[in-house]
């Protein structure tokens, strides 16, 4: 390879890895506000030594946990828990839900946080898993029907 | 040990080379989009959360995955170029990028249309979702940055440094949904474990992504002959391509491949 062109091609090389160290760096920095929600365990003991204050408008991820799904019969409101590893946050919403909301559902909810447990929701959205498979088969292998918490009242299996 | 590659930087054996492997590429691609595509979006079973909608998945997967290749593409024909200083590795990485930028829009439209009824909104500021805008703001980069110079070499040159310097992006992308935690669902086949998708939903998905690569490759093709024709107008072989293929095989050797 002619002089040149070794040049050239270190040239190219350190570029790209300046740029990508550079970037590196950067995201790592600003890595905790890349994070699109707080997990309920993140909200009660802190991130990173820094605790969501009271009043703090939020974004908070979790599994909705079974049986905490509580429905006012008069209008859309509705409550909730959420887990992650340890403790709950209960979120109340006023709304629509999304269809694919059901307990035991990964769920991200943005609003504000009343109090160190308890969010006001204004927006819930449904995060589902990246496995996909046909209803027989995942009956086989998780045991568990996935039914919408208003079909279980009238005589849903599980 | 690289001789054999030499006579590619010279436009005319690039552009019967593109016309030799376009029925390659094109004849497949038609063939397998169409069964791929009938395949999932008829015949495949529903999912049993999302039912049908989980469909698009057969549009939305490989349409984001090309994005990601054409792109990977465009930088290492932009690398070439930069570094062994040939100007139809520039053709083929303006050939590239329009392509590539119409992946990434499709992975972004099917992707909104898909989390509209799924998650509940159209669009959201996570990091999957933001680091594969950048990737098409970085093609429209390449693109305008190509256009906006009059030298077309020159202007090569200052969209393969863009290029390049976007390859960052692609890793970001993959490891987004691991790295940070986000909407968007984590990978379900491209990772070291048996991917999380039942068979039979599986095989048509294979199917539309090797589809979809075989397109980008055939779109590429036509378009790195028409960036050739664009730029070396004034060449007496492309008269004697456009006038008639028939008489210009007499006056030389290996000149007409079809």
């Amino acid at each position: 390879m002619n002089p040149r062109r070794q040049k050239r091609l270190f040239a190219a090389t350190a570029v790209i890895a300046v740029i990508a160290a550079a970037v590196g760096m950067m995201l790592y920095a600003l890595s905790q506000n890349i994070d699109l929600f707080y997990t309920p365990s993140e909200i009660i003991d802190g991130k990173d030594g820094t605790r969501p204050q009271v009043g703090q408008r939020l974004r908070i991820g979790g599994m909705v946990v079974p049986g905490s799904v509580s429905r006012d019969q008069q209008s859309l409101a509705v409550t909730f828990s959420l887990v992650d590893t340890g403790p709950l946050v209960t979120v109340s919403y006023q709304g629509i839900l999304p269809d694919l909301f059901r307990e035991g559902q990964g769920i991200v909810a943005t609003g504000v946080l009343t109090s160190p447990t308890h969010i006001t929701a204004q927006e819930v959205l449904a995060k589902h898993d990246e496995e996909y498979m046909p209803p027989d088969l995942a009956e086989k292998m998780k045991g568990i029907k996935h039914v919408k918490p208003e079909t279980m009242q009238s005589g849903g299996s599980q | 040990m690289w001789k054999w590659l030499h006579p590619y930087a010279k436009t005319e054996r690039v552009y019967q080379l593109a016309q030799t492997l376009l029925p390659w590429f094109a004849v497949p691609a038609l063939t397998l989009l169409s069964i791929g595509v009938i395949w999932g979006l008829a015949f495949a079973p529903a999912d049993y959360q999302q039912g049908d909608s989980f469909r698009i998945i057969y549009i939305h997967v490989p349409a984001a995955m090309l994005s990601m290749g054409a792109y990977l593409g465009m930088a290492i024909a932009a690398f070439i170029g930069l570094v062994w200083q040939v100007r139809t590795a520039f053709m083929a990485m303006m050939a590239i990028a329009p392509v590539g930028a119409v992946m990434t829009f499709i992975a972004l439209f099917t992707g909104a249309a898909w989390g509209k009824p799924m998650w509940g909104t159209w669009w959201v500021w996570d990091a999957r979702l933001t680091s594969e805008l950048i990737l098409l703001f970085l093609y429209m980069g390449v693109i305008a940055l190509y256009g906006a110079f009059e030298d077309k070499q020159s202007g090569g040159k200052a969209a393969g440094v863009m290029a390049l310097v976007g390859v960052v992006n692609l890793p970001i992308i993959h490891y987004s949904v691991v790295w940070w935690n986000t909407l968007h669902q984590g990978a379900t086949i491209t990772k070291f474990e048996r991917p999380s998708i039942a068979p039979d939903m599986l095989w048509p998905l294979l199917i539309n992504i090797l589809a979809f690569g075989l397109v980008v490759a055939a779109l590429t093709l036509l378009r790195l002959q028409n960036e050739i024709l664009r730029r070396e107008g004034h060449r007496p072989w492309i008269a004697q391509v456009l006038t008639g293929k028939t008489s210009s095989s007499n006056a030389k050797g290996p000149n007409h491949a079809v």
